[in-house]
């Protein structure tokens, strides 16, 4: 069993739920003990940033502090805390002033933050700690023949913090195909999904949704694996009807987290992976790789 | 108009965590051909970059361009010069809100009601903060979201009372102590 300090982040209470059953349905097989940090807030997400970097940076240390009080790496799953939660860490390391400001507002709660934590993201530590041939070997239902266009965002792969390519990166296609699954070229695997200007620029978004969608769907995927990065699963997913309304689109695509299609292969329930929790429903596309135990239970 | 010396405005971009490296770039221009959204910007990346250093502070605040940063970090990715071009937009859009430009976009708001929500609740709580923030820019755009908001309630996705969370006296402690102690 591998020990983490597990951040989840504000969306996988809400919009990202199913992304978070999945994940804590694959976690226990995939022998992974993700307990949850105590007591967390907000990580500050990009938005933060915008408003005032220095509180930004103080309200990410809180969670840095809490993670290193327990000695194991914060792990996280939504791309857009593993880049501010990063991004907090290396700016306290590099500015003195900064570092200053946060440890006085950490000491007003009784908190200190040494710099010691690493921060990393679950599909990393997927690759690295659990590693494709481990989850190979727990495959029990192979998705063979399943296309999926795997699709990483773009903070997850991203320097300064970033791992893997940040422009071509494998590891989801790599974890992909160890389920037997059979990933398809996919050019923009690594561009934005729009972010939180879904809401604020609505057509900016959409347009750029819409590339994806059309680019996975040309290169002959059945659905996307997604990484587990809550806004990239939601604009997809959820969005995706409306995408297709005002581009007059014709794919359908069901937008997978990794960690659900993980679930699948590893002949887990549907309803323990969230996927009826999925605008889109991926029924159909996964009808063949339904195990016996699956049938019994849904 | 507060342009004291020269250059005030290329030094205060400077000084916020982040974008200290500003004054390193070669205005080559990948930034604005990796941006995901620069058709969209009143001025591209690299336009913004050289504005600030020539002091265009009124220019660069009051335009769009800032707030179509989608922080993918594909600039920053591609930067010959590792001067982190999307943290650079991120202090320029905390400039132009601390100084009370009113760009033509909704993205400020957008920000402020996600902001809000956090020092509220301590978490993001995203109905409400969407639900906010709809209600003061567009509420005709609410009513037209409306059959994603059902649709994601159905799905179990959409909470809407806030969690409440312990934590959320420690950041209003922690952001107090920020506030005193000066930080912009």
């Amino acid at each position: 069993m591998k020990y983490y300090a597990y951040y989840p982040g504000c969306s996988m209470e809400a919009t990202a739920v199913p992304v978070e059953l999945s994940i804590q349905a694959i976690a226990k097989p995939l022998d992974m003990d993700l307990s949850e940090i105590e007591d967390w807030t907000c990580c500050g997400s990009s938005p933060y940033g915008s408003v005032n970097k220095v509180e930004a940076v103080t309200i990410a240390s809180r969670i840095l502090a809490l993670a290193e009080k327990t000695g194991l790496d914060l792990v996280t799953a939504c791309s857009s805390c593993y880049i501010v939660l990063s991004e907090a860490r290396s700016l306290i390391k590099e500015n003195a002033e900064l570092a200053a400001t946060v440890r006085d507002a950490l000491a007003t709660v009784g908190l200190e933050y040494k710099g010691t934590v690493h921060v990393r993201h679950l599909v990393e530590v997927l690759f690295n700690d659990i590693g494709v041939e481990a989850i190979a070997a727990k495959v029990v239902k192979p998705l063979t023949g399943l296309k999926v266009a795997c699709y990483y965002g773009c903070q997850q792969v991203r320097p300064r913090y970033g791992f893997d390519d940040p422009e071509m990166p494998q590891w989801l296609d790599l974890i992909a195909a160890s389920l037997g699954a059979e990933p398809v070229p996919f050019p923009l695997k690594a561009r934005c999904c729009g972010s939180s200007l879904i809401i604020s620029e609505e057509d900016v978004a959409l347009q750029l949704i819409n590339k994806l969608l059309t680019n996975a769907s040309e290169n002959g995927a059945q659905c996307i694996a997604s990484t587990t990065c809550p806004l990239c699963h939601t604009n997809l997913d959820a969005y995706q009807s409306i995408v297709k309304r005002r581009f007059k689109a014709n794919y359908n695509l069901p937008v997978l987290a990794i960690t659900q299609l993980i679930g699948v292969a590893l002949g887990l329930d549907y309803r323990a992976l969230g996927l009826h929790k999925n605008t889109v429903s991926p029924k159909d596309v996964l009808a063949p790789y339904k195990s016996k135990l699956q049938e019994v239970k849904t | 108009m507060r342009k004291n010396s020269p250059q005030s405005f290329l030094k205060e971009v400077a000084s916020i965590p982040g974008s200290n490296k500003i004054s390193e770039c070669i205005q080559c221009g990948v930034c604005s051909g990796s941006c995901a959204t620069a058709t969209h910007w009143e001025y591209p990346p690299r336009k913004i970059i050289a504005m600030v250093r020539a002091d265009m502070r009124d220019d660069v605040l009051s335009s769009n361009s800032i707030w179509f940063c989608v922080s993918c970090y594909l600039c920053t990715a591609h930067c010959p010069r590792d001067i982190r071009p999307a943290n650079i937009m991120h202090a320029l859009e905390s400039l132009a809100l601390k100084e009370g430009y009113k760009p033509p976009t909704h993205s400020p708001a957008m920000y402020q009601s996600l902001v809000g929500s956090i020092k509220r609740n301590g978490r993001v709580h995203e109905f409400g903060f969407m639900f906010k923030y709809y209600l003061k820019t567009n509420p005709l755009a609410a009513i037209k979201m409306l059959p994603l908001a059902i649709d994601l309630l159905i799905h179990g996705r959409m909470p809407l009372m806030p969690k409440k969370v312990k934590g959320k006296d420690e950041i209003k402690a922690i952001l107090a102590k920020v506030t005193a102690g000066g930080a912009q």
